[in-house]
């Protein structure tokens, strides 16, 4: 990384801790907000954050690791979740998840070459009666067939996919 | 993109918000509590531990900061109750959640909502938002001098264990959502240190209820020991699925003829963590005293192999396992073990049994709700569908998989 790019994530950490405080219970706030914005939470700014509220990096290494919705390593830009739960697999996930990995050419734990997809199991999205379920980002999806996915990949490429990459240019 | 979940009528769309709250700003706080006392009201999150003595004793505590905490981490497989209600009844919870920090003189309110419904944060922001601008959160609630009260949305980061009352609050305070050991119980040991409440969202809702209609009311409906109506999050194989409001004590035979679920072979009540009752038990009544749930009700059709349930329950808890402590940390694979061993019709019966005793002992050992529930599945399929799991050739499905 740049030498220039590492303080300009430096500031805005700072920012970050300014705006959500630097006490101990801020630290998922922060994370969160730095996962929305970068897709991840690399080491450099577990770091930084580590320094920013006094503790030791590997105690916010730990809280990284311990939720599935931070990730140390980069992932796309739009995350899909697929619900693996019962009702959900009653409903014919499998079949949703099969063609989910046609359309994008990878498997479940993968990101597209480009960096726009990633593709992940979930449990329980809270939409049962209505399954199979998934979550783009936080954009839910039910009753999902797999004659659909084609349609929710090119609405995200296409629609809200504008929003996300102009969210993104604007950091 | 989602249609309307909401089956027939619910109590709280005939309750207009703010009735309840000035009902209680008008009475002395220890006066609210007995009213709850008297409507016999138990926590709708599963647990069913009496309301009002959690509230009391939070109340007893001698500290100036106190916290009110909205348990809306929702992630029991099968439930979707608490999203409709915050969808749909956002004010009653907010509501409740201000009746409670009257009664307990709380000043601040967290709601702890799970990552998988952050769509939900802008509707909820803009219901606090409503309530500040019209005075009932903030300071001096309905003109009361010195009842301060706000409340503030945390996001979860996809845990199911967060739901764990004690995992929450370690959530909160910015660690890994691992239970901590109880006691110290939150109600005087709680987030930050300090005496603390958590409710699950339709509690909250409930209260509000019973303070515009009486405690009489609220307990004129269900059993003895489990009063009043509760929501029910209907899913699997029958004709009407969604959110219904039953009273307390419905029978599993009720239930499913309601929601068109007649014919079932088996009711999974209460989630991943609760019972499988078979459709010869189906006249067993849905209470705390019988079979409880926080609200989930996963019905299987004829045709569902009860192995692939008992195994999807599985991969649930060994991906949810904090990995704290051992009976649920190497408990739940090897329990997963076993249904692949039965799959492959690889299963000796002495060898189930030996399953089903270290069943047993993870309920005893294991430090939190999550491992002391997650063979329960696995035990009752064990039990009541032998004749099913037993001696299969092959690797895989005997009676299909579809419904
Ligand atoms: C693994 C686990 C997950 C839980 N998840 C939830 C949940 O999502 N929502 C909830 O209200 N209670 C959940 N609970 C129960 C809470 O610990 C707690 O009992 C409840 O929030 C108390 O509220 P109530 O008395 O109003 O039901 C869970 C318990 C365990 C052991
Ligand atoms: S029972 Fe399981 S989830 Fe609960 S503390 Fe132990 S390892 Fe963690
Ligand atoms: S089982 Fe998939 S949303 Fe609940």
């Amino acid at each position: 990384m740049l030498l220039t790019e590492r303080e300009r994530l430096r500031e805005e950490l700072i920012a970050l801790a300014d705006q959500f405080g630097r006490q101990r219970s801020s630290l998922m706030p922060i994370l969160q907000e730095v996962e929305r914005r970068h897709f991840r939470i690399s080491e450099y700014c577990m770091q930084v954050i580590a320094d920013l509220l006094d503790l030791h990096p590997v105690e916010v290494h730990s809280v990284v690791s311990f939720y599935s919705f931070l990730d140390e390593s980069p992932r796309g830009q739009f995350v899909i979740r697929l619900c693996r739960t019962i009702t959900c697999e009653m409903a014919g996930k499998d079949h949703v998840a099969r063609q989910l990995e046609n359309d994008l050419g990878i498997t479940f734990g993968q990101t597209t070459p480009d960096g726009k997809f990633t593709l992940q199991w979930a449990n329980c999205l809270g939409m049962c009666d209505q399954g199979p379920a998934l979550l783009v980002n936080d954009q839910i999806f039910t009753r999902v067939t797999p004659e659909r996915v084609h349609g929710i990949l090119q609405e995200c490429r296409q629609t809200f996919g504008v929003h996300a990459v102009a969210g993104a240019k604007e950091r | 993109m989602t249609s309307p979940t909401t089956m027939g009528k619910l109590t709280f769309d005939a309750v207009s918000p703010g009735v309840g709250l000035k009902a209680a700003l008008a009475q002395p706080a220890a006066a609210v509590l007995d009213r709850i006392a008297a409507s016999g009201l138990r926590g709708r999150g599963g647990a069913g531990f009496p309301t009002s003595v959690k509230w009391s004793m939070a109340a007893e505590a001698d500290e100036a900061d106190k916290y009110v905490v909205c348990n809306a981490d929702e992630g029991e497989p099968g439930t979707f109750k608490d999203r409709v209600i915050l969808s749909e009844f956002a004010d009653l919870v907010f509501e409740g959640m201000t009746i409670a920090a009257r009664v307990i003189a709380a000043r601040k309110g967290i709601v702890y909502l799970r990552a998988e419904y952050s769509y939900l944060r802008r509707h909820l922001e803009s219901a606090l938002a409503s309530r500040r601008e019209e005075g009932l959160l903030g300071k001096r609630i309905g003109g009361k001098e010195g009842f301060d009260f706000d409340i503030e949305i945390h996001m979860g980061s996809g845990s199911y264990v967060c739901g764990e009352e004690t995992a929450l609050i370690e959530s909160l305070e910015g660690h890994r959502g691992e239970p901590r050991n109880r006691p110290p119980f939150p109600i005087d040991t709680g987030y930050l240190g300090h005496p603390t409440i958590v409710n699950n969202v339709e509690t909250f809702a409930w209260v509000v209820c019973i303070l515009e209609k009486g405690a009489e009311w609220f307990k004129s409906h269900g059993t003895v020991k489990s009063t009043g109506h509760k929501l029910f999050s209907v899913s699997g194989d029958c004709s009407r699925p969604g959110v219904y409001e039953f009273p307390m004590g419905i029978t599993v035979a009720e239930l499913l003829e309601e929601v068109g679920g007649q014919g079932a072979k088996a009711v999974q009540v209460g989630g991943a963590s609760g019972q499988c009752v078979p459709a010869s038990q189906s006249d067993r009544t849905i209470a705390y005293e019988d079979v409880p749930t926080g609200g989930s009700i996963i019905i299987f059709g004829p045709k569902r192999d009860m192995l692939e349930v008992a195994r999807n329950f599985l991969e649930f808890f060994v991906d949810e396992s904090c990995g704290q402590c051992t009976p649920c940390r190497e408990g739940v694979p090897k329990l997963l073990e076993g249904v692949q061993m039965l799959q492959q019709g690889a299963c000796s019966m002495a060898y189930l049994k030996e399953l089903c005793s270290l069943g047993e002992t993870m309920r005893l050992a294991s430090k939190c709700g999550l491992g002391q529930s997650a063979p329960n599945a696995f035990v009752s399929i064990a039990r009541d569908f032998q004749d099913e799991i037993l001696g299969r050739t092959g690797f895989g499905r005997r009676n299909g998989s579809d419904g």
